[in-house]
């Protein structure tokens, strides 16, 4: 499988990344399930890398393996999902097989994770302060005082008002845009290189969501902190990322720098993403849609897993997998883009 | 805050009236009190002087208003059976009984919880199936089952514990304990186990399902993701986020404990309240009875409200919406 490290140029900042600055690589990463039937393959061979303070979208549907590969990256897929192969590279260093230990001061130290819900991120009983420090105590040979004061900080640099009085209060007093910033506070307190955003906007107002994105953006360029930017959500890929990923059925459909993809999309799959994004002033009656669903873990096959709902199917797609390849600056996996029929499983 | 806790001990004190109106009730229909006192041949006319002196003849709420008075000035009666003031035989029966309840809540709590926590951590191990089994057993046996079997085997068949009575007791000048002595120590053993036994093995149940649910959880998932140690996940959040639960059916438990120990007291003839109460019943005793009532009534609504002001104490959510 070829790397995409070659398409680095940013869509949104001014500068490149060389390949020297690639914070965290994926190579070839497979997660199965466990079934009583044998290993049920969710993630097939997905490579990724993401440099440092880049923020880089991954997209697709629901299913599609792109929260798989963040809890993958981050050593908590839950029972019975197992990283199958590949390897996940932080700095260069394996990470994929550390012992539980290790990972955990990997764990939001290097890399941090934001789920999709604020309400139920934060532990009810406990005050955000509280558990600010105490993730700055697990990672940090700080005291509690210190903590505590580095926990004001960040409260106030995420933008909650009043941090000083707001940290003794408990999750239940902020509103969801709020411990939405909470719950980046919490992400950011050991001053991680990466932070893996799964669906951070998706449980908030549209109004809230623009300044969640805004906020992720200004702390990569504060902290050269870098995103892994999960969602299904074009519309927040195309105002936050650098590069984008599009995943379908547990593989890269296509790649590439965000105004490439979103203007100029190759995969079939892609165009119709993009053509489901409604535009303000289009007269339309019907909104684009894809018709047909993404095949069932348990239904892929050896053949394009799109190529059922594809409209410009060929015979070679209902055979074989379509291999990455480079065109311009993306990769895009379709047969109409060349690349040798190659077999899988 | 105050408020709530005001609120609080209002409920509470009308959940006593109604409770002590009911023990009064109790006087009302079991008999006419003034038949019981006089002989068959008593005339009418003696009959209703004795009833105006008793103050039997005011209407029935002032009747209820003087024996509310009398009661909260600690004055519950003559036993009929023996004479004694009611209080008397309370104050006397209720350390055996309290004894034994605080023996039983900390054997129950003491393994129930650790074996909740680990069941709850490790659902699958062959250990924790163990548990579930064992604990499968202590839920569906009745304790006279499991009182007459201990008896049996410790009592009878190995001679290692005594089979009833509370052994020697020291007494305190107000409390008799039979805590400090071997004997004593050794008769407590089998009625804690058997009284406790239901209630460790539901308050492991209770502690299980609610750490398996709490660690399913969101807000652990992000613990995890925060790089906190399985310490500060099982215990710091874990643990703290089931106590409400737990906190509010051991509070009724052991309101049960203390209140319903007739069962284990009659089966090791323990000398507490609840033996008490059943030769009060055969004797139709009913100052004892109406006592007895009364006491179980302030024991729970006493349970009760600690357990309010412990969940304020656990959940912050509480303590900010009163």
């Amino acid at each position: 499988m070829l790397s995409i490290l070659g398409s680095n140029r940013k869509g949104t900042g001014n500068h490149r990344v060389s390949a020297a600055d690639t914070l965290l690589e994926v190579r070839d990463l497979r997660v199965s399930f466990a079934t009583r039937h044998g290993p049920l393959p969710a993630i097939d061979g997905v490579s990724m890398s993401i440099g440092a303070g880049e923020i880089i979208g991954v997209v697709g549907e629901s299913g599609a393996g792109k929260s798989l590969t963040g809890s993958a990256i981050i050593g908590l897929l839950d029972p019975p999902g197992y990283i199958a192969g590949g390897e996940i590279l932080l700095d260069g260093k394996r990470i994929d097989h550390l012992t539980p230990k290790q990972m955990r001061h990997v764990r939001g130290r290097h890399i941090s994770m934001v789920f999709q819900d604020p309400l139920t991120s934060l532990d009810p009983l406990f005050s955000v302060g509280d558990q600010i420090s105490e993730t700055i105590r697990a990672h940090l040979p700080l005291s509690k005082q210190q903590a505590r004061d580095r926990a004001v900080a960040l409260l106030d640099a995420v933008g909650v008002p009043a941090a000083g009085e707001r940290i003794d209060h408990y999750p239940h007093q902020f509103s969801g845009g709020m411990r939405q910033r909470v719950v980046i506070a919490l992400a950011l307190c050991t001053e991680p290189r990466l932070i893996i955003a799964d669906e951070p906007t998706t449980a908030l107002d549209v109004s809230v969501q623009a300044q969640i994105i805004t906020l992720l953006k200004n702390m990569r360029e504060e902290r050269g902190t870098a995103v892994m930017l999960v969602t299904h959500d074009m519309g927040v890929i195309a105002e936050a990322a650098d590069r984008v990923v599009v995943m379908y059925a547990g593989r890269i459909v296509e790649t590439g720098p965000v105004a490439q993809v979103v203007h100029d999309a190759h995969h079939p799959y892609t165009r119709g993403l993009m053509g489901a994004i409604p535009t303000i002033g289009d007269d339309v009656d019907r909104l684009t849609q894809i018709d047909g669903s993404m095949p069932r873990l348990s239904e892929r096959t050896g053949a394009c897993a799109f190529c059922p709902r594809c409209p410009k199917a060929m015979d070679v797609c209902r055979q074989f997998q379509p291999p990455l390849v480079q065109v311009g600056d993306t990769q895009v996996a379709c047969f109409l883009f060349g690349g040798e029929p190659e077999a899988s499983q | 805050m105050i408020h709530f806790l005001l609120k609080r001990v209002g409920h509470s004190i009308f959940v006593l009236l109604a409770v002590a109106f009911l023990s009064f009730l109790i006087f009302q229909f079991v008999g006419d009190p003034v038949a019981s006192m006089v002989g068959q041949d008593t005339t009418t006319v003696e009959r209703e002087r004795l009833r105006s002196e008793l103050g039997l003849d005011r209407p029935i709420l002032i009747q209820f208003a003087d024996f509310v008075a009398r009661t909260v000035s600690g004055d519950l009666g003559v036993s009929y059976r023996d004479g004694h003031r009611v209080s008397e035989l309370i104050a006397q029966r209720l350390p055996a009984t309290l004894e034994l309840a605080a023996v039983a809540a900390m054997f129950a709590l003491g393994i129930g919880i650790p074996m909740g926590i680990y069941c709850g951590i490790h659902p699958d191990s062959s250990l924790s199936r163990a548990f579930q089994a064992i604990s499968l057993l202590g839920v569906s046996l009745p304790p006279f089952v499991i009182g007459i079997m201990l008896i049996f085997l410790f009592g009878v068949t190995w001679r290692l514990l005594p089979t009833f009575g509370r052994g020697e007791v020291v007494d305190l000048g107000f409390w008799q304990t039979g805590l400090l002595t071997s004997s004593g120590l050794k008769s407590l053993i089998m009625p804690a186990l058997t009284l406790g036994l239901f209630q460790m093995t539901l308050i492991m149940r209770l502690v299980r399902a609610g750490m398996i649910e709490v660690l399913g959880t969101d807000f652990i998932k992000f613990a995890r993701a925060r790089g906190l140690g399985n310490l500060q996940i099982y215990f710091r959040h874990g643990l703290k986020n089931t106590l409400v639960p737990v906190i509010t059916v051991v509070g009724l438990q052991l309101g049960s404990l203390i209140a319903f120990s007739i069962i284990v007291e009659t089966v090791f003839q323990w000398p507490g309240l609840g033996l008490l109460f059943i030769r009060s019943v055969q004797f139709s005793d009913i100052p004892v009875m109406s006592a007895y009532l009364l006491f179980v009534g302030v024991v729970f609504v006493t349970i009760n409200l600690v357990v309010d002001m412990l969940y304020l104490a656990v959940d912050p959510r509480l303590r900010t919406m009163s």
